[in-house]
């Protein structure tokens, strides 16, 4: 801030001065003169963001470590924290073979779980949208009732509703399936109420504007509101397919066959290690690696539509 | 083209009737204007005729047909909304040939009719631009722009320039009103503003909790308003009302006693009233020697060609006056001035139903 501008600043604030609620960056150049010259609070700001940064990345890179040496070096104590030469050779086998005696291939298990987050990643925006789009631009009897139907789902997780759940997808036969996996997850209502909130913000002139032009709703809600909604479509999309991504307990109680597996249950199974077997840790950090990359890419892809889409509407 | 008839039309929500009856005619290529305050169920009623909003009862037609049941898509009409409701996310181009690609045209006539378009209003440079990135008047002629691509039969248009600055305003209006004459398109233009309304019609409905008070010319309206709320809401700055006692010879106010015709006296004695809304607007008020309404000037506004004077009738705290006066010598403030009404141009209302007294306008 320049500080030559503060006594006219001041001089525009004279109700808030005299309160003592001028605004801060004004009381510190009043204070101090000049704003940047802080070298001490510099330092520590940057001490306290290494910090952070450290305790959040030296875990994973301790992972990644771990996964480029054999399995003895990484029972060695101390572990070596210098990367070593097997980083081909140890993720090739954990994507070819898998690792202890039950787990599929990791290859498999990475192809389930991007194919189970796609399907509830997507399904959950379409279905949303869908129903957000009939509970905002239909008059329809019992139209609130069915928004609070929905809404009230929002306070039943996967894990509350889980033995019904199970019960009814093994009655309709979905165990070991994609369907199984991903059908009883797509049903959001967090989802429906964001996109019936942006839909709230789309002025009805827009719609009388289609009708007018000849519109029907279908085609409406094709040519307008969803190309409207793509950035909100974007963030969702992000959130949604990190949250199938991480899914644990649904896939481990709806999967018995290792060809379903996910790969976050499939780590958990690598490290039980049945009987005697030595876990192989060094294939199990390369998988824990392999699993974070696709939520780090979406994310890192979608990073400027993410952002837009929780900030702005493009309107 | 085609005119647009209303029969007895009525609007109601639940059991609150907004719009009481309208019974009225709009000719083949006319520029019909609707003006009334905020809530007198002008927009309401242009809302139906383009079916965005149920007709409770009466009968609308456009040309021959009646529209109650259409659907908007079927009425031919094109809108013009006051936020204009552009899609947001379609160029300019897009926008104008959206509605004729629903309607299955093929491209070649679209791409003719959205340039011929966009030549008349001067939107060539930027058919390829996104609403967002144009200014309030752009996308106001964007919004014509889609209307007038359709090649409607009837123009809607509900306040189009009210989201526009006031000099954008005053330029559009004439653009408006000149495109429309040169279409030749039956059009239906809401507005609150009287200046529009009076500039821009080739008749102008005035409108008032529902019930339309009078269809007229500009000029009639100004000239012979049907009822006091007409003549207030006609001219700016407005018709100056006072409520008089009728005496024999005229009106008295205070005690003062103003002119009145022979012809309107005696149509008050036969409604029997002793008392009336007696209005004169600001220009025909003359300097009276000595006699008249004593007036305290309280501001002077001057505007070159013209001035007015704002006073209290016998001092403050007395009934307010506006009154033109001769601009290169305009009185000043805190000064008294007497003010006679000339009594050829003074209106006189019934006090109860506000209708006007004597027939015909005043000569």
């Amino acid at each position: 801030m320049d500080v030559s501008t503060v006594p006219e600043r001041k001089a525009r604030l004279p109700f808030l001065a005299r309160f003592n609620m001028l605004p801060r960056t004004i009381l510190r150049a009043r204070r101090e003169g000049m704003v940047e010259n802080r070298p001490l609070l510099d330092v520590l700001t940057h001490v306290v963001l290494i910090v952070g940064v450290a305790v959040i990345a030296f875990p994973v890179y301790v992972t990644f470590v771990a996964s480029t040496i054999t399995a003895e070096q990484v029972l060695a104590a101390p572990m070596p924290l210098v990367p070593g030469p097997h980083l081909i050779d140890n993720y090739r086998e954990a994507l070819l073979r898998g690792a202890g005696n039950s787990a599929a291939p990791v290859w498999i298990m990475m192809v389930n779980s991007l194919v189970s987050a796609l399907i509830i990643a997507i399904g959950k925006i379409a279905i949303s949208l869908i129903s957000a789009f009939a509970i905002v631009y239909f008059r329809f009897p019992m139209r609130n009732f069915f928004f609070w139907m929905i809404f009230v789902t929002l306070m039943l997780p996967v894990e509350v509703r889980i033995l019904p759940t199970y019960k009814i997808v093994s009655d309709l036969g979905m165990l070991d399936s994609y369907a199984g996996l991903t059908l009883p997850l797509i049903a959001s209502a967090t989802a429906t109420f964001l996109f019936r909130q942006f839909f709230l913000t789309i002025p009805d002139e827009l719609a009388e504007a289609a009708r007018i032009d000849g519109a029907g709703p279908m085609r409406f809600f094709w040519d307008v509101v969803i190309p409207m909604s793509k950035t909100s479509m974007a963030a969702l999309f992000v959130i949604q397919f990190i949250y199938g991504w991480n899914q644990y307990l649904w896939p481990l109680i709806v999967t018995t066959q290792e060809n379903y597996y996910t790969v976050v249950i499939g780590i958990k199974r690598m490290i039980v290690g049945g009987g005697d077997a030595a876990i192989e840790w060094q294939l199990v950090m390369a998988t824990a690696i392999m699993a974070m990359l696709p939520p780090a890419a979406v994310v890192i892809l979608m990073q400027r539509w993410f952002v837009k889409g929780l900030v702005d509407t493009e309107k | 083209m085609a005119k647009v008839d209303f029969h007895s039309v009525r609007k109601s929500y639940g059991q609150l009737e907004v719009i009481h009856g309208v019974d009225a005619r709009v000719a083949d290529g006319e520029f019909i204007v609707i003006v009334g305050p905020s809530g007198c169920g002008k927009s309401t009623l242009l809302r139906m005729v383009a079916g965005l909003e149920s007709i409770t009862a009466g009968e609308i037609a456009i040309g021959d047909r009646i529209v109650n049941e259409l659907e908007p898509k079927d009425r031919d009409i094109a809108m013009v909304f006051q936020n204009y409701a552009l899609y947001p996310h379609m160029s300019v181009y897009d926008n104008m040939a959206y509605g004729l690609r629903i309607r299955g045209m093929s491209k070649e006539e679209i791409d003719q009719r959205v340039r011929k378009a966009g030549g008349i209003l001067e939107l060539g440079p930027l058919l390829q631009r996104k609403p967002r990135q144009l200014s309030g008047g752009q996308r106001q002629r964007v919004a014509m722009g889609r209307a007038i691509v359709r090649e409607p039969k009837v123009f809607l248009m509900d306040e189009p320039l009210s989201n526009l600055d006031a000099k954008l305003r005053v330029s559009t209006r004439t653009q408006i009103a000149a495109l429309q004459a040169r279409l030749g398109i039956t059009t239906v233009y809401v507005t609150h503003d009287q200046v529009e309304a009076m500039t821009m019609g080739d008749r102008v409905a005035v409108m008032k909790d529902g019930i339309l008070q009078q269809v007229d010319t500009p000029l009639r309206l100004y000239e012979a308003p049907a009822n006091v709320f007409v003549a207030g809401f006609i001219g700016s700055p407005a018709m100056n009302l006072f409520t008089v006692d009728l005496v024999p010879d005229g009106a008295r106010l205070g005690d003062e006693v103003l002119p009145m015709s022979r012809e309107i006296l005696a149509a008050a004695h036969s409604r029997g009233l002793s008392q009336a809304t007696y209005g004169v607007r600001p220009e025909s008020f003359q300097p009276g020697d000595g006699q008249g309404l004593s007036v305290a000037v309280t501001l002077v506004e001057a505007l070159g060609s013209d001035a007015y004077m704002y006073g209290a009738i016998g001092g403050d705290g007395g009934q307010n006056v506006v009154a033109r006066v001769d601009p290169k010598r305009p009185p000043r403030k805190g000064e008294t001035v007497r003010l006679m009404p000339t009594a050829e141009e003074v209106y006189v209302f019934d006090v109860k139903t506000g209708d006007r007294l004597g027939a015909g306008p005043p000569s």
